[in-house]
């Protein structure tokens, strides 16, 4: 959800209190790659959840780790630690 | 009723704070102000005030831990001088930003360098564009009663805004008079303890501060323009609440005495103030009609007021006791700028004095109103009486 | 699925304005699971304060207050007074600041919260230079890097002069905890963040942080690069506990500073003898911390303990 942008007196709340998380409007226009995760590879090791900056990876029923394109940032550190070599970065179209 | 007590105006801030019932006062020393923050530290060690003090390691750090301490909801009070205020300055706008309504004791005294201790006025003038409330007292009493009512006024939901009440360094600080203390209980009917809207809650999403561009940060700015709006009312509500209560009251914004057909009136603020009432009426026993108005709230500026003035008298002078380097002092400036766009344009002049702790005796103050009187528009504007000039063999 | 080896819950929303592959992000994402909900922040101008996103967004789920640059160390100390007088006595206060905001402009503010024995957690995260505004450098930026302030030239005006020692510093106040962590160790981060958590009394953890741009590596190598700096010595892991060294880990065979540095732009100018001498400084200070772990062992100066801490 896209919020409109604050712009009048009467938007401020009496003080510089924000109080809107952040998870509300994405951040995936940030990137040029994105990573993909081959699951026939994955043992559910972790490790791309344990280091992601963005915490833009999640877990499905299973256990295996999904990433949230809506915030991932294409930074590749999920690709550079997986351990069995799992997950590659591909470029966007 | 209270008691009475005799003590000092610095004592009569402690009185007061002990009285709010303060939550967190943070302070660190400096002369004049000593005294106040000793009193207060007695009273905790006492058990008769239940205060966490934190002795910080600097004023910037004292008025931050108060804004912190405001901001998850505590009432906190600190104190200071001159160079401790100085020091302060970036956190004074913070303290107007984030709408904490710290209450701060400032005692005046001159900067440095060179080192002064003595009483004047340039540390507060300086801070008047940092969005605190300014009262300028004349009486420990007043000290007192004003410190009581800034935790109100401060605190008021339409307001919430930081307040500093002044008071001349060593004249009152360190100046004995008599003080009616008011009773814990009277003062804890009239003063609750109200759950404050906006702060941080434990457990609650929240970020208070943030950062804004230029698309919203100017109609940030506007929001605590208005709150200083606001507080003019709250501020007259208060003193009518003090009034009707304690049955004391100390002039409101601006007080004129004696002003009744007055020819030439001076304003003054802080304890000069005493002097020249002392001053107009040997002036009128002389016959002549002279008056003073005493300026007691500094921030928000009382326009209005000042305009009535302008309906008293044709001439109009401003005691300064700091200079700016502007167009005159710094309430000369506020004075002639109000009255610039009012309907009436009386003859004006600012007289500098009492800088660095200068007396500020009665033939100083008789030679300003002769000199008002005296005035045809001619001759400067801007004096600094009682200066000394080897030329005119002072 | 393999269990997971530090807590799940996130205190830490996506969307925030962070660099891609900002270590400082998952600094505060450690921290923030090793304190948990009853927390409260508080932070100076630095790169946190303007990742959280401008207004009205947040991007922690716990209350985060702004400070003034000089002053997270008074800030710690007012929310502990406010909250106790709230009567609110469950809640962990952090302080949390980058590497200037605490080894410089907030040392003074740092010293007087510490000495005071304010009841609190103060982390600092170690960017190693004034990231937020540029790359400029700071005390904690390390002997030999480039920065914007330092830009080496014809002069080879690098940043000459060692890196403050904050662990000392804190050290010196005598307080019951002080700990470095590193984002390439989430469990360790996150095992010292608990353990600070239960203890009452000042508590200090250094956090060795990561930058992109301002060390100069593609951002997937900043887990990398945060394991290898432990791996060489360069940020050994260890844990002051009331006056006594304790380093968690003694790498058998340490790996060449020069891998360390290989990576990172910041260090591309270094000569070998440069590089040797980094070697011979790194080798100096582990002796020293080993020394110290044996000396304290036998001679510590615990904390003051007092019951009424602040």
């Amino acid at each position: 959800m896209t919020r409109k942008p604050l712009r009048y007196v009467e938007d401020i709340p009496g003080g510089p209190f924000a109080t809107v998380p952040t998870n509300e409007e994405g951040t995936a226009g940030w990137r040029t790659i994105r990573p993909v995760i081959h699951l026939e590879k994955c043992t559910r090791c972790n490790v791309c959840w344990k280091f992601c900056p963005d915490v833009a990876i999640d877990f499905d029923s299973e256990g295996f780790p999904v990433v949230l394109l809506d915030f991932c940032k294409g930074c590749g550190i999920c690709a550079n630690e997986c351990v069995p070599k799992a997950i590659t970065m591909e470029r966007e179209e | 009723m209270g008691t009475k007590e005799i003590v000092t105006g610095n004592y009569a801030q402690s009185y007061a704070a002990k009285l709010a019932r303060v939550d967190v006062i943070s302070a660190y020393p400096i002369t004049p102000q000593t005294t106040i923050v000793e009193k207060i530290a007695e009273f905790v060690a006492e058990g008769k005030l239940d205060a966490d003090f934190i002795k910080v390691e600097s004023e910037h750090s004292a008025l931050q831990a108060c804004l912190s301490a405001s901001a998850v909801g505590a009432r906190t009070y600190t104190a200071t001088s001159s160079q401790g205020l100085l020091l302060m300055h970036e956190l004074l706008f913070w303290a107007a930003g984030q709408r904490a309504p710290v209450v701060m004791g400032v005692v005046n005294r001159a900067v440095a360098p060179p080192w002064s201790i003595w009483t004047d006025h340039t540390d507060t003038m300086a801070q008047r564009d940092t969005g605190w409330i300014q009262v300028y007292c004349e009486s420990n009493q007043e000290v007192l009663d004003t410190t009581l009512m800034a935790f109100r006024f401060a605190e008021r939901e339409d307001v919430r805004l930081p307040a500093m009440v002044t008071e001349d360094a060593f004249y009152l600080s360190h100046t004995m008079e008599s003080v009616d203390i008011p009773r814990q209980d009277e003062v804890d009917a009239w003063l609750p303890r109200r759950p404050r809207s906006h702060i941080l809650e434990i457990g609650k999403i929240g970020r208070l501060g943030s950062f804004m561009g230029p698309d919203l940060y100017m109609e940030f700015r506007y929001t605590i323009a208005q709150a200083m709006e606001q507080a003019r009312r709250a501020i007259l509500e208060t003193e009518a609440e003090f009034e009707s209560r304690f049955k004391r009251s100390h002039g409101g914004f601006v007080e004129p005495y004696r002003c009744d057909g007055a020819d030439a009136v001076l304003v003054t603020m802080g304890t000069a103030t005493s002097t020249a009432r002392e001053v107009v009426d040997s002036l009128r026993e002389k016959g002549r009609k002279v008056g003073l108005a005493k300026l007691r709230v500094f921030r928000p500026f009382p326009a209005k007021e000042v305009r009535e003035l302008a309906g008293l008298a044709d001439r109009i002078g401003v005691l300064d006791r700091s200079y700016g380097f502007g167009y005159g002092g710094p309430a000369y400036l506020e004075v002639a700028g109000t009255l610039a766009g009012g309907p009436r344009k009386p003859l004006l002049r600012d007289f500098i004095g009492g800088l660095g702790g200068r007396d500020l005796t009665p033939p100083v103050i008789e030679g300003m109103f002769d000199a008002l009187l005296a005035g045809n528009g001619d001759g400067d504007e801007v004096t600094w009486p009682d200066l000394h000039r080897a030329e005119e063999g002072v | 699925m393999a269990r997971l080896t530090i807590p799940k819950e996130e205190y830490m929303l996506p969307g925030h304005v962070g660099c891609p592959g900002c270590g400082a992000t998952l600094a505060m994402r450690y921290v923030l699971k090793g304190v948990g909900p009853r927390a409260i922040i508080t932070v100076p101008a630095c790169c946190w304060a303007v990742m959280s996103g401008a207004f009205p967004r947040t991007c922690v789920t716990v209350p985060f207050l702004d400070n003034a640059f000089e002053a997270t160390g008074a800030s710690i100390s007012g929310l502990r007074a406010g909250l106790d007088k709230m009567g609110v006595k469950d809640a962990t206060v952090v302080g949390f600041a980058g590497d200037g905001g605490t080894v410089d402009i907030g040392l003074q503010s740092l010293s007087g919260a510490l000495e005071r024995r304010t009841d609190a957690i103060y982390v600092m995260y170690d960017n190693e230079a004034y990231m937020n505004t540029g790359i400029q450098r700071s005390g904690s930026t390390p002997a030999g890097a480039w920065t914007s302030t330092t830009q080496g030239g014809k002069t080879g005006d690098w940043k000459r002069e060692p890196k403050k020692d904050i662990m000392a510093i804190v050290a010196a106040h005598r307080v019951p905890y002080a700990a470095t962590v590193s984002i390439g160790f989430p469990e360790d981060f996150v095992k010292k963040v608990e353990k600070a958590k239960a203890i009452r009394g000042p508590r200090f953890i250094h956090v060795f942080s990561p930058c992109p741009p301002g060390w100069k590596y593609p951002p997937e190598k900043t887990i990398e690069i945060a394991k290898m700096a432990v791996e060489s010595n360069v940020f050994p892991l260890y844990e002051i506990v009331d006056g006594r060294y304790v380093v968690n880990r003694k790498p058998g065979r340490p790996r060449p500073v020069a891998e360390y540095l290989k990576v990172q732009g910041r260090f591309g100018h270094l000569h070998p003898a440069g590089v040797e001498a980094m070697q011979q400084e790194v080798d100096a200070n582990w002796r020293r911390l080993l020394a110290l772990e044996r000396m304290t062992a036998d001679a510590p100066l615990p904390a003051v303990r007092d019951e009424a801490v602040r």
